[in-house]
């Protein structure tokens, strides 16, 4: 069996469905970041995907992916830092609980 | 005549600096520089009418109407334009020289009679604020000027009432005063507005095919400015703020209150005299009627009167009716034929200022003497007071109409024109003088003959006031006795503006100075001796009458109901009831919708995130439907 572009789309949307639902129902930062992360890389397959089946000669596609993928890895390295932070002067990280700069 | 701007500027000047930096000034300094801008305001005056009474007339034997200043305040159409300017035409000349005259006695008075009261400054600051509005007012050149000017005497009319600003009834009297006048102003400005959108203009003579084209807008609009008039005029039955308007510095009563601001009215009725005669002789007739009835209401009540400033403000107010009878029964433009009133009216005007000025002053020394105003705690004063006592008599025998005082020759130019109008009329008005003289020497001999106060002297002997008080007493004493033989008034005074000769009609002037001295018989043997038994058995005799007019005949009472019985109750409270219940209910359901929407809307705005998102992918996905099925 022939793996065309669809199937990868197949995989991609429901990476994308899963980080969506993820990030609407989950309360722990850590997850929450992990759905964005699922999210980013949904994407980033979408990017070379498409790059490879449509546009064979050119590779704007694969640049962008290494660029969601550096993009990722210097959100996630921010992200970390500020749920550490909160950990450390909160105790927690459950979204519903942090609620001390709630105007 | 450029320079009579300055007859304005010198009291708004006088006002502001006394009003700002009076507290900084000692009484004297103070006092000196209010009198001394009215004194140069005086000489102003008399300059101008002297130049203006001196110069040529005109072709056709009237004098030249001058504007020297005008310029255009605010303009609204081609025509139609607020100005403010200075107008001098004969009754104007007249009336700065009477303003001019009276305030400056004042001024000069009040030093002796205010002497180290508290607010002294401020008092000479009203003084000057009030001589400039009334000034003002007379030189107005439209009606409009007239109206603004007529309000700022309306305010310093209640800020000198309520100088006693610790005193309640004064409060309570400034407040009177100002709210029936300015009730009555109300119908004033209807009548301008009215006046103003049919005429085009605020000037005094509209364009004659306007005129034509009003039809009976004009008598209405006419009538409704002198329903203002009568509010300042205090003309029945708009006049009970006058008499408490009596408890003001007794100086104020006699500048306010006698002498100027209160003849405003007749003052307005004459300037619109042109327009009365010619398209609204009806409503003229209607203040003939108005002045009449005011005049023998207020006469008859000063009969009963004990409280000396009292009979003065009755007597004042009899007076006026007497010159808006005058006016009213004027019936053309010629004094020859039925325009003799206007001339008589103006000159009532003039004279009546000065001896009642005289009267409230002396009333002023005399109460300065004994503390007091009631005329019970008085008597026999004229061993102490011979100053006071001799100028006094000279303005009741004045008022009384007795030759050869002022009072006589402009009281009978105006009998003259009523019996002109018709012997009713003429009838009425000469017992109504009579009735003048015995209230006023009624007064007279309660004040200075009868029993001495002898629980008072024992205190402190009554004395004579001193100079700068009894000066002005001499002063407008003389005036009362010379300017009587002013003949050449008629010339310069006139409907037509055509000199007239002032001529006795000797059967008027017999019959009313008969009437007058019998009169004062009368009231020689009911008052002069120590006892008065006639009557005191009058009194007890026609007690219900007398206790009526000793309260004025409940006008007051009547009025008190009219106003809360009938428009409180009645209109007000139903008024406010629909403001509270409906009006204010609406704005309250407003609200409330607002804050119930608010309130469903706000959790939306919880501060999560992950919520926010949840509404954005619904928008999403909402769109992306609307997307795929158009």
């Amino acid at each position: 069996m022939e793996i065309h572009v669809v199937h990868y789309l197949v995989v991609s949307t429901v990476m994308l469905f899963c980080g969506i639902y993820g990030f609407f129902t989950r309360k722990n930062l850590l997850a929450i970041l992990i759905s964005v992360e699922l999210m980013l890389n949904a994407t980033n397959i979408n990017f070379a995907v498409f790059n490879r089946y449509l546009f064979p000669d050119q590779l704007e596609g694969h640049f962008f992916s290494l660029f969601g993928i550096a993009v990722a890895a210097a959100e996630t390295a921010v992200a970390i830092a500020i749920i550490i932070n909160v950990y450390r002067n909160m105790k927690q990280i459950l979204t519903d609980d942090i609620t001390d700069l709630n105007g | 005549m450029e320079y009579t701007i300055l007859i304005l500027a010198l009291p708004m000047f006088s006002f502001l600096l006394l009003g700002l930096a009076g507290m900084k000034m000692s009484h004297k300094v103070a006092g000196t520089i209010g009198t001394l801008s009215l004194g140069i305001v005086t000489v102003l005056s008399y300059l101008t009418a002297f130049r203006y009474f001196t110069a040529p007339r005109t072709a056709d034997g009237t004098f030249e109407t001058l504007m020297p200043w005008n310029f255009e305040w605010l303009p609204f159409t081609e025509s139609l334009h607020i100005d403010m300017g200075i107008l001098l035409d004969p009754i104007s000349v007249m009336m700065l020289v009477v303003i001019s005259t009276v305030s400056l006695m004042v001024h000069i008075y009040s030093f002796g009679y205010m002497k180290g009261e508290v607010g002294f400054q401020r008092y000479y600051a009203f003084l000057s604020l009030f001589s400039m509005s009334m000034l003002g007012l007379v030189v107005a050149t439209n009606i409009f000027q007239m109206y603004v000017f007529w309000e700022l005497v309306g305010v310093s009319s209640y800020l000198l009432i309520g100088f006693y600003y610790t005193k309640p009834e004064a409060i309570a009297a400034s407040k009177k005063a100002f709210i029936v006048t300015r009730f009555a102003d109300l119908g004033f400005l209807i009548g301008i507005l009215i006046y103003g959108y049919y005429m085009q203009t605020f000037e005094f003579d509209p364009a004659q095919e306007r005129l034509m084209q009003a039809g009976m807008v004009l008598p209405l609009a006419l009538g409704l400015m002198f329903v203002g008039g009568a509010g300042k005029s205090a003309m029945f039955p708009l006049h009970i703020w006058l008499p408490d308007a009596m408890e003001g510095p007794t100086p104020v009563s006699a500048l306010i209150h006698a002498a100027t601001m209160v003849v405003a009215g007749v003052y307005l009725v004459a300037r619109m005299f042109p327009l009365f005669i010619g398209f609204a002789p009806e409503t003229l007739h209607i203040v003939a009627y108005v002045g009449a009835f005011t005049a023998f209401y207020a006469a008859s009540v000063a009969c009963a009167q004990s409280d000396i400033k009292r009979v003065l403000a009755f007597s004042t107010i009899s007076q006026i009716g007497f010159m808006m009878v005058a006016l009213g029964v004027c019936t053309s433009m010629d004094p020859h034929e039925g325009g003799l009133g206007y001339m008589a009216g103006m000159f009532h005007l003039f004279t009546h200022a000065m001896f009642k000025a005289l009267l409230f002053l002396g009333a002023g020394c005399i109460i300065h003497a004994v503390h007091s105003n009631e005329m019970s705690t008085m008597g026999g004063l004229r061993k102490y007071m011979p100053i006071t006592h001799i100028t006094f008599l000279i303005a009741c025998l004045a008022i009384a109409g007795i030759p050869p005082f002022s009072g006589f020759f402009s009281k009978d130019e105006i009998l003259a024109a009523c019996f002109q109008f018709s012997p009713a009329m003429g009838w009425i008005m000469t017992i109504i003088a009579g009735m003048t003289a015995f209230y006023m020497f009624r007064l007279y001999y309660g004040i200075f003959w009868g029993t001495e106060n002898k629980e008072l002297h024992e205190h402190h002997t009554p004395h004579e006031s001193p100079l700068s008080m009894t000066f002005p007493l001499m002063f407008l004493a003389l005036i009362t006795i010379v300017c009587g033989w002013i003949q050449p008034f008629g010339h310069f005074v006139s409907s037509n503006g055509h000199a007239y000769d002032i001529h006795l009609d000797m059967n008027v002037a017999v019959t009313s100075v008969v009437v007058a001295l019998i009169a004062i018989a009368i009231a020689t043997w009911m008052y002069a001796r120590d006892r008065q038994p006639v009557a005191d058995m009058l009194a007890k005799r026609f007690a219900t009458l007398h206790r009526a007019a000793y309260k004025r005949f409940y006008m007051d009472e009547v009025w008190m109901f009219v106003t809360k019985r009938i428009i409180f109750r009645c209109v007000s409270k139903p008024l406010a009831w629909f403001d509270r219940h409906a009006i204010d209910q609406f704005m309250n359901f407003m609200a409330w919708c607002t804050n119930a929407a608010g309130g469903t809307i706000q959790p939306l705005q919880n501060g999560r995130i992950q919520s926010y998102t949840q509404w954005f992918y619904g928008g999403i996905i909402v769109l992306v439907v609307i997307l795929l099925l158009s």
